[in-house]
């Protein structure tokens, strides 16, 4: 049964779309992601245009992470005075980001940029996490206890220095600001929650505790995507609420299944799963970038 | 024939002509033709239309038929590889393009009649006034942009040429099927259909057609784009409803 969407201006299968946002919430579900870095290219994979793809998955990501952080919040699992400075940078930088977004779009190197940054993102994200399952795996079989947990260095020489109770550190409040103002220029011109980057930041660049990461992350995710939505909507009419709509429902079913799975998978087994995904979707992706396109030219947005 | 007769024979036949002069445009003799749908609109549903353009000839000839969507100005990108990377370098925007375009005749074009008519009638994809800036291109590489917009367009099927589309029904009916695909763009197009004898146009009709969106689709878009952060708060809004009601449904089970 096909759709037409109003903003894309274009028609698709409905189950296709329930499918997809099925199949990626189970994924979210299974390994703990928001799965937009998956979403976002797939929807470009099945036609719909870049520029709509990236401003429909922000306003769906917004949906993925209200229900994730209502149950970290009731364990108490969210930091919110870190949360908040997060969130202050990334406003900053997701305000900076659709700027930059429309000024890519208006001289047609917008799907070329969404193209590059999936490709290093993703790249850099699944080498590291193959490489730090494998580790796992084997520190697991010789038995070696984990490393220090806070190495000093000189970012903790920074100023403004803030006590975080909740996490338990004592660090400059630059460095979250800088962490969110990235993530959020990311999640602009990606479409993502950032979760991906932002969790591991959290945890190795800021020392969190990593029962607090997720829910801190996600109650940070749900202001950003929501300031990229109304952005996106108010500067360049990209989100398409039809497409979100259809999205939202298929997710919350697959995240309901992927969470159940992902509780009996072992947690080293599953990452390795997670970097193997995430690197098959950024060879797909740079595959499009250095192959010969069929036709070197390409019709623009008419006027 | 008595006299008493001819009167009322005579104001029959005016009657007929008034009845036929409604449905027919004065300027078009010899050719009658209409579509079966002057609206298609777009809904929720819409994966592509086809619309029937048919009508009748008094006596033999050609038919071409013309389907012309809204002008606008189309930008083409050409890519090309930097440091091992395909990407755009180069912009051309072609003025006032016709976004659609249909022809289908009776027989090929170039069998109808003679080159020069076939482009004063802009019969043909090749013979549509598409012309890249003089300024910015001119010899080969104007002609070379110009191929790759007809080429794109083409292939997204919003330029058709189909000879030998037109069917004729014992010389007198004829129709032809347009098909409009589910990317169309919207705006108000027109079916021009033309009758040709011996490689000459002895008649025309101009017949308007309307492609626009309509329902839920049509004040979605109309919303996005002219309240466009009422809409976006909207979104945001039925998103964080939307995962508030998922929570309320993961927490239960």
């Amino acid at each position: 049964m096909q759709i037409y969407l109003p903003i894309a201006e274009l028609s698709v299968d409905v189950f296709l779309l329930l499918g997809l946002g099925a199949g990626i919430g189970f994924l979210s579900g299974m390994f703990g992601v928001g799965g937009g870095f998956l979403m976002t290219p797939l929807l470009i994979f099945i036609g719909i245009p870049p520029a709509i793809a990236v401003a429909t998955q922000a306003n769906n990501v917004i949906a993925s992470s209200v229900s994730g952080c209502f149950s970290h919040w009731s364990r108490g699992n969210v930091d919110f005075k870190m949360g908040g400075i997060l969130l202050a940078g990334g406003f900053a930088g997701s305000t900076i980001g659709v700027a930059l977004f429309a000024l890519l779009r208006d001289l047609g190197q917008i799907d070329l940029v969404i193209n590059l940054s999936y490709v290093v993102l993703l790249g850099t994200v699944g080498v590291l996490m193959l490489l730090e399952g494998t580790r796992a795996l084997l520190r697991r079989r010789r038995k070696v206890g984990p490393g220090k947990l806070h190495a000093h260095t000189w970012l903790h020489g920074l100023p403004l220095k803030t006590r975080f109770r909740r996490s338990r550190l004592y660090i400059s409040a630059l460095l979250p600001f800088a962490i969110g103002f990235g993530v959020g220029v990311l999640s602009a011109i990606m479409g993502v929650g950032g979760a991906f980057i932002l969790v591991p930041l959290m945890i190795y660049l800021l020392g969190m505790p990593t029962a607090m990461v997720v829910g801190t992350s996600l109650f940070q995710i749900i202001f950003v995507s929501a300031n990229v939505t109304f952005l996106q909507a108010t500067q360049n009419q990209t989100v398409d609420v039809v497409l979100a709509l259809l999205l939202i429902v298929g997710g919350v079913v697959g995240a309901q299944f992927g969470g159940r799975v992902g509780a009996k998978l072992p947690g080293d087994t599953l990452r390795l799963l997670l970097g193997v995904l995430i690197l098959g979707v950024a060879l797909r992706l740079s595959l499009e970038l250095v192959v010969r396109p069929e036709d070197l030219y390409s019709l623009g947005i008419p006027g | 024939m008595s006299p008493a007769v001819r009167p009322s024979a005579r104001a029959l036949v005016v009657c007929l002509l008034v009845a036929v002069g409604v449905t027919v445009p004065a300027r078009a003799t010899g050719l009658v033709a209409d579509l079966s749908s002057h609206l298609v609109a777009i809904t929720s549903g819409f994966a592509g239309a086809d619309v029937l353009l048919f009508g009748a000839v008094d006596g033999p000839g050609d038919v071409v038929v013309v389907v012309r969507g809204p002008e606008r100005d189309q930008p083409v990108l050409r890519k090309s590889n930097v440091a091992g990377i395909w990407m755009n370098t180069a912009r051309m925007t072609f003025e006032r393009v016709p976004s659609f375009y249909y022809v289908a005749a009776t027989r090929p074009l170039e069998e109808i009649a003679g080159e020069p008519v076939l482009r004063a009638n802009q019969f043909g994809v090749e013979r549509l006034p598409i012309a890249a800036p003089a300024a910015r291109a001119g010899g080969r590489a104007a002609e070379e942009w110009r191929a790759a917009l007809i080429r794109n367009k083409r292939r997204e099927g919003l330029y058709v040429g189909e000879p030998r589309h037109v069917t004729l029904l014992g010389q007198r009916l004829f129709r032809a099927s347009v098909h409009l695909p589910a990317n169309v763009p919207t705006g108000l197009y027109r079916a021009e259909t033309y009758l040709l004898r011996d490689g000459q146009i002895v008649s025309a009709q101009t017949t308007p057609l309307s492609i626009s969106k309509l329902g839920l689709e049509a004040d979605l878009y109309a919303f996005a784009h002219e309240r466009p952060a009422a809409y976006g708060v909207i979104a945001v809004l039925a998103a964080l409803v939307a995962g508030w009601l998922a929570h309320l449904a993961f927490r239960r089970s």
